[in-house]
């Protein structure tokens, strides 16, 4: 049982119908996360991990649609304390129906990036918090403020009671962040979308939001998909990491064959180009040429061919190269190290 | 006054020294509060509060800090985009004569502006967008005396090549480029008037990570080439790091450590410095970070706490330190720290 994964993904294809062409910002990505793990999502702008997990919560706004793939979700049943778990398709559901929102914030809540944003701002975040609790779960309105109390304690904000009385722009970006963290756990999700939880936020606050998560993540053992673009943070959170690259998985493996034996040129180069803060000062980075294609004009073959230095003519840029295993957890969709490719 | 452990270490950095670009000393910028019908000021937003440091010819000084810190404001007021409420700022002018940017008025300070310099955070926000690259490359060198077409577009295509760019693009908009090719745009900018002193407030930290290293590689080519003195704001410590001769550390308006690179981040000598050093997040699964937590948060600095700003959150803090402002002074040679406790404390720094 606690083998099958709790959300697995198969190429899955998330297509932007534009005025000026289609925008392939998810396409044929394939992952599985299991209870318990944090699963971090590397990439750069416009790799579409945020796009993937938007699929994922359906949430995926006009003019995107799923235009193909599967996200399989183990569904645990709440009613009656019955534990039967099934394994249901997301895709299949309609977006607004009810065992969409019933999942949506009950079993899997999303950190967003933007604390700022995703509160209102004319009403206190505590009655926003106790909205989230009833919609979800079968409480009276006092037990539901009791629940938001007690993640506020949780999370580890100060004077609590007083805060859930208080509005979003009242509060620091420190404490906001808290506050939208006790507002995804309200409801015991299994899995937790963490969408670049700390970039908004400085150091010694990321430290204190990271620490937080881990502990809670230890205590709960809830699953987190972290998503990021700060290497650093997710060698510290992680514990499997994906790469992506214009819509494709370039590479996935544990913490540390990513880190310290990275298959893919992506992986390799990208690693090599952040400063560090053990290595010489002061000294020419290796950079990657070029810059990241538009979506537009996203190159023929492995997307990342047009920068690579070990790509190879006719064929790199003729075919897609698959996601293949090449160790013992590590899968790289790369020529260098198996012929499969993507079929179309 | 705190024990001092030699005699021939200053209590301030602020002596004058020919190596010396610009002498920052006392740097006061305060933002009044103003309240009720009549705006009657009821406080002061102490944004930059008696900061003092110095930056010497052809170095790169990092100036860091988390938000609020003042690092900002810090930074506008050596340009004057801001007017310091107090303090002086003495640039040693091309000329070898010396100027107080801060006491010069507009007039006096327009032959001045081509030698300071700005590079902005947002490469999206700092071109305009009906400019075409020309324009933007070529309006300093026009502003400041360029007046021949022709010798402007040769200049501009210098300019374009310098910072990898091809001369042919002179004509297009900033909208056809990417993230990276626009920071470069506003580098060949900063660059068109042949400045010395070029202030960069975050520079990288819009940029992709892959472009990051592009930009970071740039700035230092540039800076052996043209010998310029850079004043780096930035928050990310790694990139600071690999970037500056010397960093500044800035909290509540206030500096409290200043010191060569490599040394404050193996040895700091201020609590909050160690602590900002912790929370950084290396990128190997194999060291792990943030051990140190930092309790609490950054006070405003509307109504900063008594003594050392830091106390209440440090956990090294003993009675004085509630009580007494701890002086910025120099504990050995070239390393500045403004700490009752500095020369007791043994605080560990990144392992290297």
């Amino acid at each position: 049982m606690t083998n099958t994964p709790l959300l697995s993904v198969h190429d899955l294809k998330t297509y932007f119908m534009m005025d000026e062409g289609v925008v392939k910002a998810v396409d044929g990505v394939s992952f599985d996360v299991r209870a318990g793990q944090i699963f971090g999502i590397v990439g750069e702008s416009g790799c579409g991990k945020s796009v993937t997990m938007k699929a994922v919560l359906r949430i995926v706004e006009p003019p995107g649609k799923i235009v193909g793939g599967e996200i399989l979700w183990r569904h645990q049943a709440r009613q009656n304390g019955s534990s039967d778990a099934h394994v249901v398709d997301l895709v299949k559901f309609d977006a607004n129906s009810k065992e969409m929102r019933d999942i949506r914030g009950a079993e899997i809540a999303l950190i967003p990036q933007e604390p700022m944003a995703s509160f209102s701002p004319v009403h206190t975040v505590g009655d926003q918090i106790i909205e989230a609790v009833l919609l979800h779960q079968d409480v009276s309105k006092r037990e539901a403020r009791n629940i938001a109390l007690q993640m506020f304690k949780d999370v580890g904000i100060p004077i609590p009671e007083q805060r859930l009385d208080e509005y979003s722009w009242q509060l620091s970006g420190g404490l906001r962040q808290r506050a939208i963290i006790a507002m995804a756990l309200s409801c015991n999700p299994r899995l937790l979308i963490a969408d670049e939880p700390t970039t908004a936020v400085d150091v010694t606050t990321q430290a204190q939001v990271l620490r937080l998560l881990r502990r809670l993540q230890e205590q709960r053992n809830a699953a987190i998909i972290f998503i990021t673009h700060d290497l650093g943070v997710i060698a510290q959170m992680a514990s499997y990491v994906m790469v992506m690259y214009l819509g494709l998985v370039m590479e996935q493996g544990s913490v540390d064959e990513i880190f310290h034996a990275p298959g893919h040129p992506y992986t390799q180069a990208l690693l090599r180009s952040i400063p560090t803060i053990t290595m010489m000062p002061r000294v020419t980075l290796p950079t990657i040429s070029g810059s990241i294609p538009h979506p537009f004009n996203k190159p023929r073959g492995c997307p990342f061919h047009p920068r690579c230095g070990k790509a190879v003519a006719g064929k790199c840029d003729e075919r897609t190269p698959a996601l293949k295993p090449v160790g013992e957890k590590q899968l790289v969709s790369c020529f260098l190290y198996h012929d499969a490719e993507v079929s179309s | 006054m705190t024990n001092h452990p030699s005699a021939s270490l200053r209590t301030s950095p602020i002596a004058p020294s020919p190596h010396h670009l610009l002498e920052v000393k006392n740097l006061k910028k305060y933002f009044p509060i103003r309240k009720g019908f009549f705006r009657k000021t009821v406080g002061n937003v102490r944004a930059v509060d008696d900061v003092s440091f110095f930056i010497n010819e052809g170095e790169t000084l990092g100036l860091v800090g988390e938000s609020g810190c003042g690092k900002t404001t810090a930074s506008r007021c050596i340009l004057r985009a801001l007017v310091p409420t107090a303090g002086e700022m003495i640039f040693r002018t091309k000329e070898g004569a010396s100027a107080d940017l801060a006491k010069l008025s507009r007039a006096e300070l327009r032959p001045l502006r081509p030698q300071m310099q700005m590079i902005f955070q947002d490469p999206y926000g700092s071109l305009n967008p009906r400019m075409t690259l020309f324009d933007i490359v070529g309006e300093p060198m026009y502003v400041n005396g360029v007046k021949n077409r022709k010798e402007r577009v040769e200049r501009v295509a210098e300019l374009l090549r310098l910072v990898g760019l091809r001369p042919e693009y002179m004509q297009r908009y900033p909208h056809a480029f990417s993230g990276g090719q626009r920071q470069r745009i506003g580098i060949a900018r900063a660059l068109s008037v042949s400045p010395r002193l070029v202030v960069a407030d975050e520079p990288v930290s819009a940029l992709d990570v892959s472009v990051q290293a592009q930009i970071l590689n740039l700035l230092l080519d540039l800076q052996k080439r043209m010998n310029l003195t850079y004043l780096f704001v930035a928050h990310n410590l790694s990139v600071v790091r690999h970037i500056c001769d010397r960093v500044a550390v800035m909290y509540v308006g206030k500096l409290v450590e200043m010191a060569n690179t490599l040394e404050l981040y193996a040895a700091p000598k201020h609590p909050y410095t160690a602590a900002l050093m912790s929370a950084v997040p290396v990128a190997d699964p194999r060291i792990k970070t943030g051990n140190v937590e930092l309790k609490g948060e950054v006070p405003s600095p509307a109504n900063p706490p008594s003594g050392c700003y830091f106390h209440p959150r440090c956990e090294f803090a003993v009675e004085i330190c509630s009580k007494d402002a701890p002086l910025f002074r120099e504990i050995t040679p070239d390393h500045f720290v403004a700490c009752h406790r500095a020369d007791e404390l043994r605080l560990s720094g990144i392992a290297q």
